[in-house]
């Protein structure tokens, strides 16, 4: 049976809260989407406003179930530290992938998109096309 | 020829001007940036020091593919990976050996500024730290000490730049009459460059 592995869900922010925050209301609003796995990974390791590289590789390491971990991060060196240890082995999972979507709307694409069992292209579609919904 | 040590010296005479002018950089930063980039450069640096100090890496890859990987894991802003990336890049490029050419140190940088383009997607006259590296490898060519003033000429010629990148891009023209923090430590960076070499010369 495979029907455990869900694509993970790391969410990279600047602030701790925020990342958590966002993962609870995806999760939340996803509704029946307690299987996903999605894990924060905000601000430094001392609780500061910033980016962790090691959150970040922890946080992958604990939603990758083997078939893909999507990372989403708000801004500037959230991006940037997902991008270094991309470019370096060993740091993030088989099958990590930075997905260029907006922080919140692309979570919750992200995580209700996962947990149809939809594989990491799948995922990945549903968060980059969140870039699209427009509010006016 | 360079070896470990004059590597390990080059991030040693970085780490102590990163502590000495981290209040400079953090008041570059506050009127351009976040206003923290004093105290990331200086936990980043220091952290570097450290982990050469208890790892003792014996060729000059090593020392700074260490120094890179410490820089990301450390610093928490986008200079980590950017500074990061330029290290470790730069260190890749020396694969295993012993000692390596002024030469191919240069060759190595320009290997790692690339590194750093690409990543943060800055261009030369962006006000970013590009605007000290571009120049301090093409004068690299002629000497330690003309990288190093290339470098310090460079960062200052940021100031009547606009940012085009990071968060200094959000102020518009505003960021215009501002040294750049990041081309500033950049310098600081090429001139522990300069002084390794100085140390060097006078064993």
């Amino acid at each position: 049976m495979s029907d455990d592995k869900f694509v993970g869900i790391v969410l990279v922010s600047h602030s701790a809260e925020v990342a958590a925050s966002v993962g609870a209301l995806a999760k939340g609003l996803a509704g029946g989407a307690e299987a996903v796995l999605v894990a924060p990974a905000g601000g430094t390791e001392d609780g500061g406003l910033g980016t962790s590289a090691e959150l970040i590789s922890a946080a992958a390491a604990s939603v990758d179930r083997g078939v893909g971990v999507a990372l989403i991060a708000d801004l500037g060196s959230a991006v940037l530290t997902v991008k270094a240890l991309l470019a370096e082995e060993g740091e993030l999972p088989d099958g990590a992938r930075l997905v260029d979507a907006p922080f919140l709307e692309g979570a919750v694409a992200a995580v209700v998109t996962a947990a149809t069992g939809a594989d990491l292209d799948t995922v990945e579609a549903a968060a980059v096309e969140a870039y699209g919904y427009r509010k006016v | 020829m360079l070896d470990a040590d004059f590597f390990r010296r080059w991030m040693t005479a970085t780490a102590t001007s990163m502590n000495r002018e981290a209040e400079r950089l953090t008041a570059l930063d506050s009127a351009i940036g976040d206003a923290d980039h004093g105290s990331n450069m200086q936990r980043g640096f220091s952290a570097v020091r450290a982990a050469l100090e208890e790892e003792a890496p014996d060729t000059p890859g090593a020392v700074l593919t260490l120094a890179g990987r410490r820089l990301i894991s450390t610093v928490g802003g986008a200079s980590g990976p950017l500074y990061g990336t330029l290290l470790r890049r730069a260190g890749k490029a020396f694969g295993d050996a012993a000692e390596v050419s002024e030469k191919q140190l240069a060759e190595a940088l320009r290997a790692g500024v690339d590194g750093v383009m690409a990543l943060g997607g800055a261009a030369p006259g962006d006000k970013t730290m590009i605007d000290a590296l571009v120049p301090a490898v093409d004068a690299l060519g002629d000497g330690f000490a003309a990288a190093r003033a290339a470098a310090e000429e460079g960062a200052v010629a940021t100031t009547p730049l606009q940012a085009r990148k990071g968060r200094a891009s959000y102020l518009g023209e505003r960021s215009i009459g501002h040294q750049d923090p990041g081309a500033t430590s950049s310098a600081l960076l090429i001139a522990g460059l300069a002084e390794a070499a100085t140390g060097a010369s006078g064993e």
